[in-house]
């Protein structure tokens, strides 16, 4: 009893600040500006299928560069000695008690045709290359900001893995590769798809990196959604009608993502 | 017994952190043996284990297999399997997936995967099991799992590392018998660790009874219950009664104050040595009829006898007894020539003697801060 009464504040909480946006949301989507149904809203989020597709497509990459970089990040983390583990944690969080503009303003003088790197670029003899507004930069800034949310989940996964389930792979005839491929990795995949969750969730709807490293070609469904409520273009009714099948779309990939974990957690074994 | 050696550790030594953990250790293992190392915590039993399996590289001396040295051979190379102490099932497969696990590393053909589970599985009971998720067994079961997936890659030498350890009691002993019985029948070499003496006693061919990184004696375990070698082996294997005594001459032997009669020979003249007397060796009989006379002060009783604890001028004396005695009584001990077990002195010398007080560990516990308020 004590237990349920505790969760009256958040219960609380939660119906003020997220049944009920989500509903006035559904609500706006539904109507025009002077409230009345229609579903042209929806309708007209078609005519955006190009920045859906570019905000996917670059919210994937981001996610796949992250997970390459990040699973050996946690896999390290994980088999170093246990004083080390908190420091390089500690490294890994570091950046993020930066503030999330200051780190992607950095990039832009980072990547900028005269920013540091092209600089470097330079002095080595190597010539310039044109970097900032590109899809590339778009997903550096992505990658850099949203790596961490990869690194963790897969961290607490492999540090929490028996070392004896390794050496058991090992004692029946599987080299180092072998152990990661058929041990290591299957036994990790909780952490790899809420790894990938955490990323690609934020990637996909972002909008100030793209704004800022992407210039404005490459403009993303965060973007138009801004667009539609801060912009020249004010228009709240569509703004939350791209913001509904964004929600979708993103629930969409999950339940794709969670139907591969079930997968792999009953282990594809042959039947006899 | 086949006298083949097929596996030999030769002069090793490892540390661990500067701590040594082996000394200089010599151990040569027949083919086709039941071997066990038995030893307290600590005493470096399971690093033993993880030599021959190659999860420890010895700082010094070389492991030999079959005559031919594998120190530097990775784990993944060599042609033992091991049963870790808790299990270490993959539990993203399911109990086939498990078993065949060897078998597909190894690339063996879909066929034969098949056909050696079915017969693994069936070896250990677990048929109809296959398709079942490894989380969902019993401890007893995924067991079976683990030793079906160490024999599924026909090791010439199986390592078993505590494997019982987890397992409540009946279990235990259904599993030794079961153990024994696919050693038999596979005919394979098994090094077996454990820390439970009877469980070494019932399973083993050869018993070696370490203690701080080195072996304290290596026999049978008749050889090594009834002919312990020093004061540890005979503390640790069974009850004991260890008295300081000297040798008076061949086959006389004083402790207690008295002379006895015994079978052993060949100390020097009035050579000091330790005396031990199990417990179901010693007959209750009243007192004029004993050389050894004392009070009983405490009587438990055990089922199969009561362990009775007799103060003899302030040595307390533990006898087994299927006879009741009242506490208060005055008792005789009757001791044999046969009952008499002389040892030389070693470095246990004077570390186990009388049950006045608890095990070691137990002391330690009452010592501590905390167990001193109760």
């Amino acid at each position: 009893m004590k237990a349920k009464r505790a969760a009256v504040p958040y219960g609380i909480w939660m119906v003020i600040f997220i049944i009920v946006p989500m509903l006035l949301v559904l609500y706006f989507a539904f109507t025009t500006q002077e409230g009345a149904f229609t579903l042209q809203n929806i309708a007209t989020v078609g005519r955006y299928s190009n920045v859906f597709v570019r905000s996917i497509w670059l919210g994937a990459v981001a996610t796949a560069v992250s997970l390459l970089i990040g699973y050996p990040v946690a896999y390290i983390i994980a088999r170093t000695r246990a004083c080390w583990q908190s420091v390089l944690i500690l490294l890994v969080i570091l950046p993020m008690w930066m503030n999330f503009l200051l780190r992607t303003y950095a990039w832009m003088t980072l990547l900028e045709d005269s920013g540091l790197i092209n600089n470097l670029l330079e002095a080595l003899g190597l010539g310039r290359v044109h970097m900032i507004n590109t899809q590339g930069a778009v997903v550096v800034g992505m990658v850099y900001n949203y790596v961490p949310y990869m690194i963790f989940p897969l961290y607490s996964v492999l540090a929490k893995m028996d070392p004896s389930v390794i050496e058991a792979a090992q004692d029946l005839g599987a080299s180092q590769a072998r152990v990661f491929w058929r041990v290591v990795l299957p036994m990790s995949m909780p952490g790899v798809i809420s790894g990938i969750t955490m990323v690609f969730v934020p990637a996909v709807s972002t909008f100030i990196i793209s704004k800022m490293l992407g210039g404005g070609a490459n403009l993303m469904i965060g973007d138009l959604i801004d667009m539609q409520f801060l912009g020249s273009s004010y228009n709240p009714n569509l703004g939350s009608a791209i913001s509904l099948v964004l929600m979708v779309l993103i629930l969409i990939c999950m339940g794709i993502m969670n139907q591969f974990d079930d997968g792999e957690s009953k282990g594809g074994g042959i039947p006899l | 017994m086949g006298q083949n050696e097929i596996i030999s550790l030769q002069n090793i030594a490892v540390s661990f952190d500067g701590e040594p953990v082996l000394k200089d250790f010599n151990l040569q293992i027949g083919e086709g043996e039941f071997v066990t190392l038995l030893g307290p915590s600590g005493c470096g039993k399971t690093t033993t284990l993880r030599i021959i399996g190659g999860f420890v590289k010895p700082d010094q001396g070389d492991v030999f297999f079959n005559g031919k040295k594998i120190t530097a051979v990775p784990p993944y190379k060599r042609e033992v399997n091991t049963i870790f102490q808790k299990y270490a099932l993959f539990p993203h497969l399911n109990v086939f997936e498990n078993v065949a696990f060897g078998m597909r590393v190894h690339r063996k053909k879909e066929a034969e995967i098949q056909a050696t589970v079915r017969r693994m599985l069936e070896m250990v009971n677990l048929t109809g099991f296959a398709r079942r998720n490894v989380n969902q067994l019993s401890g007893g079961q995924q067991q079976r799992v683990a030793i079906a997936r160490a024999l599924a890659n026909g090791p010439k030498v199986l390592l078993l590392d505590e494997p019982l350890g987890a397992l409540d009691l009946k279990l235990r002993k259904d599993m030794q018998v079961e153990l024994k019985k696919i050693q038999k029948q596979t005919g394979i070499t098994f090094v077996f660790v454990t820390h439970d003496q009877e469980e070494a006693l019932s399973m083993s061919d050869t018993v070696v009874v370490m203690d701080k990184g080195r072996i304290q004696q290596i026999g049978s375990p008749q050889d090594i219950y009834n002919e312990p070698k020093n004061a540890f082996v005979a503390d640790f294997i069974g009850e004991s009664n260890i008295l300081d005594g000297v040798m008076a001459g061949d086959y006389l032997a004083e402790f207690a104050g008295k002379r006895f009669r015994c079978l052993d020979k060949g100390f020097a003249p009035m050579e000091p040595v330790d005396i031990v007397i199990r417990p179901e060796d010693i007959e209750a009989v009243p007192p004029q009829q004993a050389e050894l006379s004392g009070t009983v002060v405490s009587v438990t009783f055990k089922g199969v006898h009561y362990e009775i604890i007799v103060d003899v001028h302030g040595f307390k004396w533990m006898i087994q007894s299927t006879r009741y005695q009242a506490v208060g009584q005055e008792i005789g001990l009757e001791i044999g020539p046969d009952d008499i077990h002389v040892m030389k002195k070693s470095e246990y010398s004077g570390m186990f003697g009388d049950y006045s007080s608890f095990s070691d560990e137990m002391e330690g516990l009452l010592n501590s801060p905390e167990g001193k308020g109760q």
